[in-house]
């Protein structure tokens, strides 16, 4: 059987690339993806955790997260078209309209 | 034999996931997020977790996937013409990788402690992995399960209201 640190630093690796995504790129579809990498190298964190502690518990919490990555999926897409009908951009850069 | 396959799905995971976050164009992108869930997917199989393999190709590769592509095209994004300045790269960057030498750093000391349960491979294969899930949900976690549904509820509201043009 595989090291359970094996696992944890794949799951560092993607959340680490997931970050940098979020910080270096302007599209904001690209940052919402990046931000669905990084739930996704938590859900890893959890699964292999539950699988090393012999409990069931950490896969219901995945199952928590999939619900919230979800309903994260809906508001922020509706978000992002409705600020593409004010601003014709989706660039983080020209979010800007509660600056004074 | 089993750790070469970790290697190799591994290896697949982290260059998919880099593409996301370099490519230039958005569909490329999210077709790379596809790749790296399926390579999830298939790390939760080797993890005794089949069901939740199943959740993942469903939910996150088929439902969430096909939705942000369809905003993808739907308002026709063109490539990214201005790139962040380098600072802003070389920041970004450095920050990941501290975060990254950070976590790597705190799990070379940890060891793996706390109460172990009783779940094993015999027992997934015995009783079934949806049947253990399905009885820890609503038994253990009803509450967070039935305050799941109002969350749902809410995000259903929300995004119609926020797209919708005039109400």
């Amino acid at each position: 059987m595989l090291a359970l640190n094996n696992y944890l630093i794949l799951s560092a690796i993607l959340f680490s690339i997931g970050t940098i995504g979020v910080l270096v790129r302007r599209n904001a579809i690209v940052i919402f993806m990046c931000i669905e990498l990084m739930l996704n190298a938590v859900n890893l964190t959890l699964i292999s955790f539950s699988h090393y502690l012999g409990s069931i518990d950490g896969q219901v919490f995945v199952f928590f997260i999939m619900t919230v990555a979800a309903a994260e999926a809906a508001v922020g897409l509706a978000l992002m078209i409705a600020f593409y009908k004010n601003r014709e951009s989706i660039d983080v850069e020209d979010v800007n309209m509660l600056k004074l | 034999m089993e750790s070469i396959f970790f290697l190799i799905v591994a290896a697949v995971a982290v260059l998919s996931s880099i593409l996301v976050v370099t490519c230039k164009n958005p569909i490329n992108s999210a077709l790379s997020l596809v790749m790296t869930f399926f390579c999830l997917a298939t790390l939760y199989v080797t993890l005794d977790a089949p069901f939740m393999a199943v959740t993942q190709v469903m939910v996150y590769a088929g439902a969430i996937m096909v939705l942000i592509v369809f905003v993808i095209m739907l308002l026709n994004i063109r490539v990214e013409a201005v790139k962040r300045g380098s600072h802003a790269v070389f920041a970004g960057g450095a920050i990941g990788l501290f975060l990254l030498f950070q976590t790597v750093w705190f799990l070379g000391r940890g060891t793996l402690s706390g109460a172990t349960g009783t779940m094993d491979r015999a027992q997934v294969v015995k009783v079934g992995h949806i049947e253990l899930i399905g009885k820890a949900l609503f038994t253990d976690f009803l509450l967070p399960f039935e305050i799941t549904s109002i969350l749902l509820l809410a995000a259903i509201v929300g995004a119609v209201i926020l797209a919708k043009r005039k109400i």
